[in-house]
Formats: structure tokens, sequence, C-alpha cells
């Protein structure tokens, strides 16, 4: 069988490596889109901390999410790990951006060495992995976060869930690393258009959008009951069962051990979260609330920049942070499209008790202090997500496919009819500002060329066969779509065979003319003691050209 | 008798097993610097590793490599970088070089810039040491000048988007786990890596450019020449 060739040192090794690389992927991923620039430094002294020898800093939080969402397992064929990035705006729409899927197949490669060979691809694709997070279009928009919209992640394990991300995604490929009982493999599915689905959709909206406005903002918080909780435990979906907070199984005692927690602070309030009942309803796609933090890490110190994520048009005074490190039952977990939704909304006001929590989120963190959610706080949750459990049996919801579409920013195909009547719209600072700004771009309608007949394609036709191969007219070419791989048209976006038509009839040479062919002879004349200069000065570049002739 | 015009052939004369990688962009000529940068980086950050310390027994220990997140003020567009201030010092003086060259050539704006990564292997006295690349990655640019703002501004985003393209084909590239060097002993370690960086330790590489625009001027001058001639007759 399988195993057999594979020592079980090695085996050990493979899964450690395995392990690790999951963790380390998903602190890249999250790290990317927290909205600030990430610095790490070079070290030529070896720490024995630092996995795939690259300087990753490690949130705790957010490792803590990983190892629950994985709960003692590793990525396997049909069960893949995936870090799901979302946005959500300050009226409390969202939707999914990207799918990070790190996934494994059944092709072995029984040759390779785990300890050196493997461990090196996983180092090497960790590197794609840090550039391909940056050239998404979630970058972009994760750096501009914390006004009118922050980026949520959500890691999940089990089978990949793409039907979030709206029609026409596009999947990018990070990278593969065979390995003795499968290839990991490592990819991103991306929304490409924040626009609207289909102007039928739209059309449908807009009593929906009353219903989450009156949702949101006239529901004083928290006194809304549950209509149909989600149940993340449910373990026909992911077929585990959750062990404890402490995992057992866990194997972390060599010297590859993960940064320790000093570096990083994060703080998680309890307390908060304890006073945040979910408010679901059957027709919302309720949205997604992971770990809403923008922060800065840099050197020991954290600064909370508060997500101003108020409701509807309340003091968008409110930061944004939830309880993490809760157990798995904790609903920011929990939103899937067509699955279920627990998630209560950002409240508007800030809930009974939590003031001097308030307080507490909003200052800097000096020095290096890390409060983490006691195990007590998973206990309390309980009763909060239990009661925000149960199946959701919503219909696709059409609220979470309206995108109102940002003019030059990654749109793919142009949107023709879309009128916004007003500004109460989701998502409704990414309305075009400038309509016809497309149509107006020279860039992407270039000017006519013009159609005149040239002299000189009229002479060469009079001459009969004199070598012209255009005997008819244009349309006798038939031009393929050439793409040469790395080489693509890029100022103008016209293909070769639009450009072979557009520039085959050029406008008549004005030297050739007659009356200004007199004045060009005159000015070549004039100008021609200069180019001699000049090629007098460039003769040995000239001979070492003749020389690469013959 | 007429002569065939064509573009100077590359100088770099690419060894047997030297993979070839080739890159195209249009840039405005301010965001040449950046564009080159961006590429070369994201090429070595996948072509570096940490320091090698070498111990007993022929094992080593590899030191660790940092990322820093870098953002172009002329591009929309960021990238990641090593986290080496000497290494990105050498490649700002290799990219300053070219761009300066190519403004320096004419309004054509043409040019490319290679990444080479090779081996030494050392000869015997009284030969020199042969470079035998390995890997070489060539980058076309080709500088577009652009009328007004608003097409600055277009220009801006689109060669952003062309940036995360070719990002997307380099790692498509490292991603084939081609031939790279064996990992050398330590009296080896020079002809392989590049050991001068205090805190990273790249493949050996070199980087040159080539400016294709004097020539293309005449090219065009003796074309239009020969056009001007067969009307004549």
């Amino acid at each position: 069988a399988m195993d057999t060739d594979l020592s079980s040192q090695d085996r050990k090794d493979l899964d450690k490596f395995i392990k690790f690389f999951a963790l380390k992927t998903v602190q890249v991923i999250v790290q990317a889109r927290l909205g600030e620039k990430i610095c790490t430094r070079s070290s030529s002294s070896p720490t024995g901390s630092d996995w795939f020898n690259l300087a990753i800093k490690d949130i705790p939080e957010v490792t803590h999410e990983a190892k629950k969402a994985l709960a003692g397992q590793l990525p396997a064929v049909g069960r893949s790990m995936c870090v799901e990035i979302s946005l959500k705006t300050s009226e409390g729409d969202s939707m999914e951006l990207e799918i990070w899927c790190l996934e494994m197949n059944e092709k072995c490669d029984k040759e390779i060495k785990v300890s050196y060979t493997v461990y090196n691809r996983l180092s090497l694709l960790l590197k794609s992995l840090l550039a391909i997070t940056r050239v998404t279009p979630a970058y972009r928009l994760s750096r501009k976060q914390g006004h009118e919209y922050v980026i949520l992640y959500r890691i999940y394990f089990g089978e990949v869930q793409l039907s979030g991300l709206g029609e026409g995604f596009q999947t990018v490929r990070v990278g593969t690393v065979g390995t003795p009982v499968g290839t990991i493999t490592l990819s991103c599915a991306y929304r490409i258009n924040l626009a609207f689905m289909s102007t039928r959709q739209f059309e449908r909206t807009p009593p929906i959008m009353g219903i989450i406005i009156d949702h949101f903002v006239d529901r004083p918080y928290p006194s809304s009951s549950p209509m149909h909780p989600c149940n993340y435990r449910a373990g026909e979906d992911n077929g585990a069962v959750y062990p404890s907070v402490e995992d057992s199984q866990e194997v972390c005692t060599t010297s590859f051990s993960t940064s320790p927690p000093s570096q990083c602070v994060f703080t998680v309030t309890k307390a908060h979260f304890q006073t945040l009942p979910p408010v679901v309803t059957d027709t919302l796609k309720v949205p997604v609330m992971g770990l809403a933090f923008s922060h800065q890490l840099s050197n020991s110190r954290l600064s909370y920049q508060p997500a101003a994520l108020g409701v509807g048009s309340a003091d968008m005074g409110y930061p944004v942070l939830f309880a993490g490190g809760l157990n798995a039952a904790h609903p920011h977990q929990l939103i899937g499209p067509g699955k279920e939704g627990g998630i209560p909304p950002i409240p508007s006001q800030p809930a009974h008790g939590t003031q001097a929590d308030q307080e507490r989120m909003c200052t800097p963190l000096d020095g290096v202090h890390y409060s983490a959610a006691t195990p007590s706080s998973s206990e309390d949750t309980e009763t909060v997500s239990n009661s925000s459990e149960g199946k959701c049996g919503s219909p696709h919801d059409p609220l979470e496919t309206i995108f109102i579409r940002k003019v030059g920013a990654f749109v793919n195909k142009p949107i023709n009819q879309v009128t916004m009547a007003n500004l109460d719209i989701p998502f409704a600072m990414f309305a075009p500002k400038n309509v016809e700004l497309e149509d107006n771009d020279p860039m992407v309608n270039p000017p006519e060329s013009p159609e005149t007949e040239s002299p000189l394609q009229g002479s060469l036709h009079s001459e009969g066969s004199s070598g012209s191969s255009t005997g008819n007219t244009h349309d006798d070419f038939v031009m393929i779509d050439f793409k040469p791989a790395f080489s693509k048209d890029d100022i103008l976006p016209m293909d070769l065979g639009t450009f072979y038509r557009e520039f085959q009839n050029p406008p008549q040479l004005s030297s050739l003319s007659i009356d200004i062919g007199a004045q060009s002879m005159a000015e070549d004349l004039d100008s021609l003691p200069e180019k001699l200069a000049v090629h007098e000065k460039n003769v040995k570049e000239f001979d070492a050209f003749v020389e690469t002739l013959q | 008798p007429r002569r065939t015009c064509r573009c100077v052939p590359s100088r770099a004369a690419p060894a047997m097993n030297c993979r070839a990688e080739v890159l195209e962009v249009s840039v405005e000529g301010r965001q040449v610097e950046e564009a080159m940068l961006a590429v070369l980086h994201t090429i070595l950050l996948h072509r570096s590793t940490g320091k090698f310390h070498y111990k007993k027994e022929g094992t080593y220990s590899i030191g660790t490599v940092g990322t820093q997140d870098v953002d172009c003020d002329f591009i929309d567009f960021a990238y990641v970088r090593v986290s080496s201030e000497e290494l990105d010092r050498a490649l700002r003086k290799a990219v300053g070089e070219f761009k300066d060259a190519l403004r320096n050539s004419g309004s054509d704006g043409m040019g490319q810039i290679s990444l080479e990564f090779y081996q030494k292997k050392k000869s015997r006295w009284p030969f020199s040491d042969e470079c035998i690349p390995w890997e070489l990655w060539t980058i076309k640019v080709n500088v577009v000048n652009l009328a007004n703002e608003q097409e600055r501004q277009i220009c801006r985003e689109k060669v952003g988007e062309k940036l995360c393209e070719k990002i997307i084909n380099i790692v498509e590239v490292m991603n084939r786990h081609e031939y790279l060097p064996k990992m050398p002993t330590q009296s080896e370690v020079d002809n392989v890596f590049d050991t001068s960086l205090k805190d990273v330790q790249p493949y050996l590489y070199k980087i040159s450019y080539q400016i294709t625009d004097s020539l293309g001027t005449s090219v065009t001058t003796t074309m239009r020449r020969l056009i001007k001639d067969t009307l004549a007759l």
C-alpha cells in the first residue's frame, strides 16, 4: 500500500509539514487582507522557529481559527481547507470575494524526498502565495477598507463552495507540490465583477432592500429572534466531530514551533460577543462576520483602527471587533451561500455592559499582552450559538448577488443597462460616478481610422502583380486570434485581426502627395548631413549589425 | 543589394538546458522603474533562500527570509519583495541604468532587461570560470507616450492589471519545479549562490539590458526610402 514506501519518520514529518503549511497559508491570506502593508525581517541566523525558512508572523486568533476548522485533520481528497474572504459594507450587506482552496489530490510522487524537496517546494509555494495574494482584486479592496466596508474571513474544512462568487468567477492557481501521499494544490477562485448580476435581479430587489434596511436599522439590538438558525455543528457537512479547543491531537513539540504569541497581539472581547444574539430571516443572506479587524503588524504594537461599521445612517463610531478564539459553533464561521447564517449584525449602539470593553478595543495596545478568550467564554457562547443553530432553508437570495459596478476597477465585461435609482441600494459606494467615462475612454474605443483609399494601394493594384497579395479586399485574410504566451496587446484592447483590418487602409502618406513631395524632399536633403553625422557616430554598431547578418 | 532588416539579436546565448521566459510590458516612461522592480523582485523572491550555515558532517541550516509589501507610486499596483536592502539596492541600480538608457536612446523607447541565473563551473588554470545559465528571464519594455491626464490615469490602472498578469505568469513558471541547481556543499556554495549579501542568499544572477531603438529609427528611414524608390520607377 501507499504507506509502506514511506518510512514512519518521513510520514510523521510529512504530516507535520502539511499541517504547518496549512496554518501558514491561512496566515498569509488573512494578513494580506488586513488592509496594511506587511513587513517582516530577514534573519541570517536560523532561529529554528520559522517554518519553511520564511518570516511569516502568526496571529494567534487566526491560528486558532484554522486549527479549529481543521480539527486535527489534514487536507485530503475531498477534504479541502478553504479560506473565504468576503466584504461587508457599512449598511450590512456582504458578498464573497474570494475562496482560497488548499486541496489534496490522489496523484502521488513516491520518489520525492520528504524532508528536503517537499519542504523546499512548500516554501516556494508560500512565496508564490505571498505574491498572488497581492494581485487578485480583493487586495486593493482590502487596502481601502475601514470606512465604508471591511473585509472578513472565514475558514472551513470540507467541500469547496464556490457558488457565492457570482457568475464568471476566475481561478488562479498558486501552485502544486507533489508528495508521496498526494499532490497539494493551492488555488484561488475570485469574483471579478462587482456588478449587477442581471437587470432582472435588480428590478426584484427594491422591496427586499426595504426589508433589509428595516431589519438592520429599526430593529433595536438585541431584540430579534432567530427564525432559521444555522447549524455549523451538523456533522454531515464536514464529517468531523469537534474536539474541544485544546486539541489533544496537536503535535507541535519540536523546534519547528510557530512564532511565540508575544510577537502578535490581538484583543478579543468575549463580553461583546455574548451580547450578540443572532438575527436571521429566511429571505436574507446573513452577512458573514469573521474577525473584522484592521491592525498593523509592526514590531509588537498593535493599534486598532475602528472599522466604522454602523448600521444604516447611525453613528459610525462603533468599532467592529468580534470575539475570536471561541469554539467551533461560533457563528462567525457559519455563513455560506445556500447554507446557514446565524450571524448577528453589527449593532449600532454598544450593548449593555460593554462600555469598558469598547474603550479597551479602541485604545492602542502597548507592549506585549495577549488576552485570549477564556475557556469559559466558549461555554457561554454555547447558549448563544445554540439558539442560532439550525438549517436555513433560504431560497437563493437575490441580495447576495446585487452589486454596483465601480468603473475602471476589475471590470471585465461592460455592463450596459445599469441605472441607479437612488443611493439606498447595496454597495452604493461602488456606483459608477461617471457612467460615460468608459465610452469616452480612448483606450477602450479607439477613434475610427479614415477609410480613404490610398494611392499607394491603388498604384500597387494597377501594376498588376507587383507582389501584392491583397488582390481583392482585406477580407481575403482570415486572421486567427493569435495569443502568444506572455505577450499581449497592452494599451489598445484590439486583437490582431481587428488591428489588421483597422490599419489595412491607412490614409495617404502625406510625403507621397505631389505638393508636399517637394517639400519633404527638401527637408530630407537638409537633414541629410545631420543624419550622416549620426550614422557615422554609430558606425561601429552598424558594423556589428552587418556582422550578424552574415 | 537589398538588406532585410531585423532586430538586434539578444546577446545572451542560452545554454542547452537553460529555460528562457519572455515577458512584455507597455508602460509610460515614469512607470518603467516600478514595473521592472516589481517583476525582478517577484522573480528573486522565488529564487532566494535564507543564508546557509554549514555545520559539521555536511549538514546545513538555512536562515529566514523576510518579505515586505511595496506600493507603486505611478502604477495602481503592489508587490512583495524579499526584505533585503542590499538586494533592493542592486536591483534599483540596474533598473535605473536601464531606465536612463531608454530615455537617452530617443523617442522610440523600446528595450529589454534580462535576468539570468547561472552556475559557475570552475575551470583549471589558465582557463577562466565558465558561467552556465540555467534560467533566463527577459522583460521587453515598450515605452508609450500619453497625451493627457485622463490617459495617464487609465494607464495607471491598465498597467497595474497587466502587472498582475505578469506576476501570475511568473508564479506559473516557478511552479513547474523544473531544473534547479543541486544544493551545493560548502566548498561549492559560491558556484551556485550569491553569498555576498548579509541577510539573504539568491541564486547567482546577472542583469543586463539592451535598447533596441537606435537601429529601429534607421530601419524606418530605410523602408521609407525603399518605398519611395519603388514609386519613382
